[in-house]
């Protein structure tokens, strides 16, 4: 399989996200053209993993669970720093669909997080000989997990949508600051954990599903937060709403609008 | 100068108080506030030595394990009395609407911040010395010999802790259900502090052969660095209205 079909899935995804974000009008199914090309590129992604991409020959084929769990960890970090960039900008900019992108990509990171942590540890047993280890990568790995576990809880917690969106927001960047020892880990403390491989170090077969499966996630991360965006930002629309939107004789409740 | 505008009828301006005055009038009103009741101080104590207390009977009379696990014992103590002071140092904030009182003084919040922080770590920093003899007594330790590095292990780990302890209270004491939200954002967040925080103790306690204490102690301070920063620069967002 060249590696150029992956690039131009990847390309295809990040270009759809473009003309999502650039032309309003495109909002209504760029995201269904996104899925499809999620869903099946997973399912064909899958396939080639497993049937196409050649035996690790040390590792086997114990090494193909690689070819989900390497992405799912990136978009959890990707989702998760995009959360970071809209904690911050919120903070200057006090505008709540910030809020509701960060609340979306904590949820979307946290997801595809978790089963990334999870298929590493299924990998983690045949091949380490035990499901966990508090190696470092795991280590930052598991707290990221709870600290942003915790993030979304506190989200529960607060009832004023100002509040809870500048806390969010500061919880958030101090919850950030694991992400880069997470992804540093295995460079400073050589333990357990492989280091990050690149294009030049693996068979190029092998890499080129690694991105077709990258691409395809991509994919899907993008409708996962678009819609999780939608929903938070329809929670805020009501939040905001309520007080103004009951009629004015409607018991005690001072209404703003009359 | 004074004199002149005097004559002109504008009236004297105090010159607003710097920011480390400010923060040392906060954290001395605290140091106040405690000295007169006693009761944080005294709770944190019984709390911390029942912890101790019911470790050691979790694990039965077996001394080598009681030993072996000390330190790690030692810092679940302090960081469970943790969560109560720094849940109490807010507590008095909250009410009557004090940290309102306190904003319009006018106080920098990022003073409220330093003299939070900096009256909470001496707190535990105490407390540590308190649960001291009580490791020596209950878990046969010995610590003479690094009784120096011990209390710099004691004094980094207690501040790694204060830090992003002192602004995640000051969120919890605001929002629904704060004693279980308190615990649920600090203890994820602390785990490399505890981690360094025990090893450097356990190396103390046990000896350091492999002269590994230099590393946790950088962690330690790497943390620390961090999170004082962080803190002090988003407290100010946390208490805003």
């Amino acid at each position: 399989m060249p590696t150029w079909t992956s690039y131009v899935l990847l390309l295809a995804v990040l270009g759809l996200f473009g003309v999502h974000l650039a032309v309003p009008a495109t909002r209504a199914w760029v995201w269904k053209v996104l899925a499809v090309l999620g869903v099946g590129g997973v399912v064909s992604g899958s396939y080639l993993a497993l049937a196409v991409a050649p035996a690790d020959h040390e590792m086997g084929d114990v090494y193909r669970i690689m070819f989900a769990h390497v992405p799912e960890v990136w978009m959890a970090l990707l989702a998760l720093c995009v959360n970071f960039g809209a904690s911050v900008a919120f903070l200057f900019r006090k505008d709540l669909s910030l809020d509701a992108l960060s609340e979306a990509c904590a949820e979307v990171g946290l997801f595809f997080g978790t089963i990334g942590v999870l298929l590493g540890a299924i990998w983690g047993r045949p091949t380490w000989g035990v499901w966990w280890d508090w190696d470092p990568r795991l280590t930052t790995a598991a707290i990221m997990l709870v600290v942003y576990s915790g993030y979304l809880a506190l989200r529960k917690f607060v009832d004023d949508p100002e509040k809870r969106a500048t806390w969010s927001a500061v919880v958030g960047i101090i919850a950030a600051s694991d992400l880069p020892i997470l992804w540093f880990s295995v460079r400073w403390w050589r333990s357990l954990h492989q280091r990050q491989s690149g294009a030049g170090k693996m068979d190029p077969t092998i890499w080129s599903i690694l991105m077709w499966n990258t691409a395809a996630l991509m994919a899907l991360t993008i409708v996962f937060a678009y819609q999780r965006y939608r929903i938070a930002q329809a929670t805020r629309a009501r939040e905001v709403a309520l007080p103004s939107a009951l009629p004015p004789d409607s018991g005690d409740v001072p209404s703003e609008a009359a | 100068m004074i004199d002149a505008s005097a004559e002109r009828g504008i009236a004297f301006r105090p010159q607003p108080i710097g920011l480390f005055h400010s923060a040392a009038i906060v954290f001395w009103k605290d140091l106040l506030i405690e000295w007169r009741t006693r009761a944080r101080l005294n709770a944190l104590i019984f709390f911390a030595v029942a912890t101790l207390l019911l470790f050691s009977f979790a694990l039965g009379p077996d001394t080598a394990l009681l030993r072996q696990n000390a330190a790690g014992y030692l810092w679940l103590g302090i960081l469970f009395a943790s969560v109560l002071s720094l849940g109490e140092s807010f507590r008095v904030e909250t009410e009557n609407s004090s940290m309102d009182g306190l904003k319009l003084a006018p106080v920098d919040a990022r003073a409220v911040f330093l003299g939070k922080a900096v009256g909470n770590g001496p707190m535990l920093f105490a407390l540590s010395f308190v649960l001291l003899p009580i490791l020596v007594a209950l878990y046969d330790v010995s610590i003479a010999g690094g009784l120096a590095a011990l209390v710099g292990v004691l004094a980094l780990g207690c501040a790694a802790i204060t830090a992003p302890g002192t602004i995640y209270a000051a969120i919890a004491s605001n929002a629904r259900a704060r004693d279980v939200l308190l615990p649920l954002l600090l203890f994820p967040l602390l785990v490399p502090a505890l981690l360094a925080s025990v090893k450097a103790s356990a190396l103390v306690l046990q000896g350091d052969p492999m002269h590994q204490l230099g590393s946790w102690l950088g962690l330690l301070a790497g943390f620390n660095l961090i999170y004082w920063g962080l803190g002090f620069t988003l407290f100010p967002r946390v208490v805003e209205d």
